[in-house]
């Protein structure tokens, strides 16, 4: 599995792969997509550049442990859940706020941040049980 | 919310909890200077609490109440009465003193942050105990005191000792706070209320109820635990393991009250009846004795104060379950001096361990003169602690028998009272007078006086309880009556005096109590060597008995387990699938309900290929000779399936599909590589018939199950919702996702803290290294 070609072409792949998981996920709310399935994407990115590049090589990459990510993760989404209190509404309830933006409209709301949660969650959740399997087949 | 009057309350709740938050930045930068800029937020709810006083002397109660689930009767809801404020103030005031101390009794501790932290989690948690008006409040506000109780006595956690208080500590209230929420639930269902305050009035429907015995057996048993009640007493002593701050705050003047305080707050609905009146004062007169007899025992200066915590809250109990006013009365003033005298007194015996470098009554003496206002407190606190004037704990010794007297069976519980006093009395003296008076005793440090951090707090206490001897009259009537009348649910009002105007039969007993402590004081050394013997000699106690019970749960556990976990992956996976076969035919077989064969021959072509790509898939499974390449071949299988969804119109779950399927073949070929298995299969013939069999039947009973799910009459009620609000409500177009992250996103909550635990318990797993000797991974040294 460890060809050349294999190795040098894991990074882009694995580069693209991450892109592709953050558009999946922010597409979510109104095309396929979202948290569950981007995290998904974005833990294989990790998986294909650690078979390629060896375990170590990925725990750099990630500039976190796994499981901090997943935690922050965790934290973001349960956050996300509070703010409709402020405005006297059960918690959970949306918030929206649209945000012009070079001559378009971004829509930021509550749902979003806690999707980001969700794809957190699973990103590190996952990679961190994949990174530390891999590290002791080395 | 505003920032005054009775909401600003939610405030002064809030506030412990911000500076646990706090704690540990400022403790980095300001180091034990901390503590000053700390206590301003304890102090803030002090004052808030205060201004609420001079309503709650006119009589009136407050109520404030937030939504939380109403759906089932769950509010955050506070009460503000006579009871609950004068805890407050207690918890609040005394919080803001031993913040202080806290800063200089561990200064330069590299940990003080953490501390401080923890302490400020238990204050935020305690205030809303006595202030909760929803019993589920009360419930997990009270579970949260014994967590960070927990935390607190287990501090210094790298002694043993420190871990097995901690432990035992959590078990003994723990287990006391589940039976409370059993109680308290069943005390809403029958009196009609979830709110403490509309319950208060429901005392005849209680009363009569026919689950009143079984309220009081669960409702005491919370209190007795917490409060360290006969036989539940074992764990308060070990809790001395903490460091001083927290005896001197949890358990002396606040957490361990939180059992009287639930007695005291539910004697208008529990109380007056026989059973309250027997069960309680005996056990809290056992306990006062109890107490006061072990702390005779104790050379530990630490030690005995704790048992006399232990006698005085089985005091308090006894006072409370008189159901007399005049008792109760002696109860609340004695709740309140002992919360000033000992607060003061664990301070004093802090400081002079910290200065000293020993807290042995033997190996201190003289010391007044090096440490004149330590001194000075512990004089002070332990002239109102032996019940003499004019400090408030006298007053409260006075009313107290004058309640007793007059109380149904009088005389058992004012000998109980006087006997046990006696004792206390000569602890007080004993406390005050070995350390600071007599010859000079070299100590292991030369001791001085503490720094301001240190004595402010129990000089401060101390002159306060001179101060509420004096003032009496009034602190009496702004602060003790309105909490007496709050216990009892009829209003009292008794003008207090500091020195009895007539000759009563209280000031003969306070007379009978002092001449006694005066003989048990110049018998202690005597006295203590029998005690000692007398306990040897039994040599067994609840505190023995706890670790046995322990270790008979923990071996019935590891028998269990070894019976049950036998280690072969191969049983735990037959064992799993014959249950999931079991259910899946089981109630067809029952029922007679078995799916219709129908609609298998109008498969368009491509679904048929697909079908087809499947079944090859399974089939090389089955046929592969390496177990990596079957898990690869697995994969194909799961392609099948997702292109299926595809087709179907289910564009994120065939997409999830592909990628689970994807993360399952790498993360299994990685787990196969990992583990030491054996080339060959190793299964007897027989078994693999089994297993064959076995997963034969599965897949057609899964099979058959999705043919009568979709034989049912289709129920559009739950995606027609979804459709025509996805857009309008939760502004996105892809349901899917909808669904995920607004209309259940509760349930998302849950999975992804699933994936979250399930992670950490897989990182644990993995780290688990096989012992090189023998297989056994039971963790013996706790």
């Amino acid at each position: 599995m460890n060809t050349l070609i294999f190795r040098t072409v894991a990074p882009y792949l694995s580069a693209l792969m991450m892109l592709f998981s953050v558009f999946v996920l922010l597409r979510g709310h109104n095309e396929p997509g979202g948290g569950f399935i981007g995290g998904l994407i974005a833990v294989s990115a990790f998986a294909i550049y650690g078979i390629a590049c060896g375990v170590s090589a990925v725990r750099r990459a990630m500039k976190f442990h796994p499981m901090s990510i997943a935690a922050s993760g965790l934290l973001l989404a349960v956050v996300s859940v509070l703010p409709s209190l402020f405005f006297s509404q059960p918690a959970m309830t949306s918030q929206w706020l649209a945000l012009p933006f070079l001559g378009t409209v971004i829509d930021l709301s509550t749902p979003l941040f806690f999707d980001i949660g969700v794809y957190l969650v699973v990103v590190g959740a996952i990679s961190s049980i994949a990174l530390s399997l891999e590290e002791r087949a080395d | 919310m505003p920032l005054f009057g009775v909401e600003a309350t939610f405030w002064a709740l809030l506030g412990p909890f911000v500076a646990a938050a706090l704690s540990p930045f400022l403790a980095k930068t300001l180091k034990h200077n901390a503590a000053w800029l700390l206590a301003v937020i304890p102090a803030l709810a002090f004052l808030q609490f205060l201004s609420i006083v001079p309503g709650i002397a006119e009589g009136q109660t407050f109520k404030a109440s937030l939504e939380w689930v109403p759906t089932f009767n769950v509010n955050f809801s506070i009460y503000l009465d006579g009871l609950s404020v004068l805890f407050a103030l207690l918890i609040s005031g005394i919080g803001t003193l031993i913040t202080l101390y806290a800063g200089g009794y561990l200064k330069g501790h590299e940990n003080l942050g953490q501390f401080l932290s923890y302490l400020f989690l238990f204050m935020g948690a305690m205030l809303g105990v006595v202030v909760a008006d929803n019993v589920i409040t009360l419930f997990v506000y009270w579970e949260l005191t014994s967590i960070t109780s927990f935390l607190l006595i287990g501090f210094d956690h790298l002694r043993r000792a420190s871990r097995r208080s901690a432990v035992q500590a959590l078990v003994v209230t723990g287990g006391g706070g589940l039976a409370l929420m059993a109680g308290l639930i069943l005390a809403g269902y029958q009196g009609g209320s979830f709110e403490l305050s509309e319950l208060l009035n429901s005392g005849d429907v209680l009363r009569e109820s026919p689950y009143y015995t079984a309220i009081f057996i669960l409702v005491v048993l919370g209190a007795f635990t917490k409060s360290a009640q006969f036989p539940f007493h074992f764990w308060l002593p070990n809790a001395m393991e903490a460091p001083t701050p927290v005896s001197a705050y949890l358990h002396s003047a606040t957490m361990v009250k939180a059992g009287v305080y639930l007695l005291m707050r539910m004697h208008p609905v529990l109380g007056d009846t026989e059973l309250w009146m027997t069960v309680l004062p005996i056990f809290g007169g056992i306990t006062l004795l109890v107490g006061t007899i072990l702390g005779i025992r104790q050379t530990d200066l630490k030690l005995v104060l704790a048992y006399t915590t232990v006698a005085s809250l089985g005091l308090l109990v006894m006072l409370t379950g008189t159901s007399d006013p005049v008792a109760i009365q002696g109860a609340v003033i004695y709740l309140f001096a002992h919360s000033l005298f000992k607060g003061s007194l664990f301070m004093v015996v802090g400081t002079v361990d910290h200065e000293s470098g020993t807290r042995d009554l033997n190996r201190v003496g003289g010391l007044f003169s090096l440490m004149p206002i330590t001194g000075t407190a512990a004089v002070l606190s332990a002239l109102s602690m032996a019940g003499l004037p004019p400090l408030v704990g006298f007053v409260a010794k006075e009313v107290l028998y004058d309640g007793t007297w007059h109380a149904v069976n009088g005389g058992l519980w004012t000998g109980f009272a006087v006997l046990g006093n006696a004792m206390m009395f000569a602890l007080a003296a004993t406390v005050a007078i070995k350390p600071f008076f007599g010859a000079k005793v070299k100590t292991p440090k030369v001791a001085h006086e503490g720094t301001v951090l240190l004595v402010a707090g129990s000089i401060t206490l101390a002159v306060l309880g001179l101060a509420a001897g004096a003032f009496i009259a009034s602190v009496g009537h702004q602060l003790l009556s309105p909490m007496t009348s709050a216990i009892l649910g009829t209003p009292f009002d008794e003008e207090l005096h500091l020195f009895p105007t007539y000759l009563s039969p209280a000031l003969y007993l306070s007379l009978a109590t002092i001449a006694l402590g005066i003989i048990i004081f110049m018998y202690m050394d005597k006295l203590r060597v029998i005690v000692a013997d007398a306990l040897r000699t039994i040599g067994w106690g609840p505190d023995k008995g706890f670790d046995q019970v322990l270790e008979v749960i923990i071996r019935f556990a590891t028998a269990l387990t070894q019976t049950v976990q036998t280690g072969s992956m191969v049983t735990y996976m037959r064992a799993t699938f014959t249950v999931i076969a079991l259910v899946l035919f089981v109630p067809m077989i029952l029922t007679g309900n078995w799916p219709k064969l129908q609609g298998i021959g109008s498969f368009y072509a491509y679904e048929w290929f697909i079908a087809a790509i499947a079944v090859i898939g399974v089939y090389a499974v089955l046929t592969a000779r390496y177990r990596v390449t079957a898990i690869v071949l697995l994969g194909i299988q799961g392609f099948a399936v997702a292109l299926i969804y595809l087709l179907f119109g289910a564009p994120d779950l065939a997409f999830t599909q592909f990628m689970v399927e994807t993360l399952s073949v790498v993360i299994l070929a990685l787990v196969m590589t990992r583990l030491n298995l054996k080339p060959t299969d190793a299964r007897s013939s027989r078994g693999k018939v089994f297993d064959i069999s076995l997963s034969v039947l599965c897949g057609a009973g899964i099979s058959m199950l999705l043919m009568s799910i979709i034989q049912l009459p289709f129920d559009p009620t739950l995606s027609e919702f979804f459709t025509q609000y996805s857009r309008t409500i939760a502004h996105g177009r892809n349901i899917v996702n909808v669904i995920l992250v607004d209309f259940r996103g509760f349930d998302t909550i849950g999975e992804i803290s699933v994936v979250m635990v399930t992670g950490l318990a897989v990182l644990a797993l993995i780290r688990v290294r096989p012992k090189s000797n023998g297989n056994s991974n039971s963790e013996k040294n706790r």
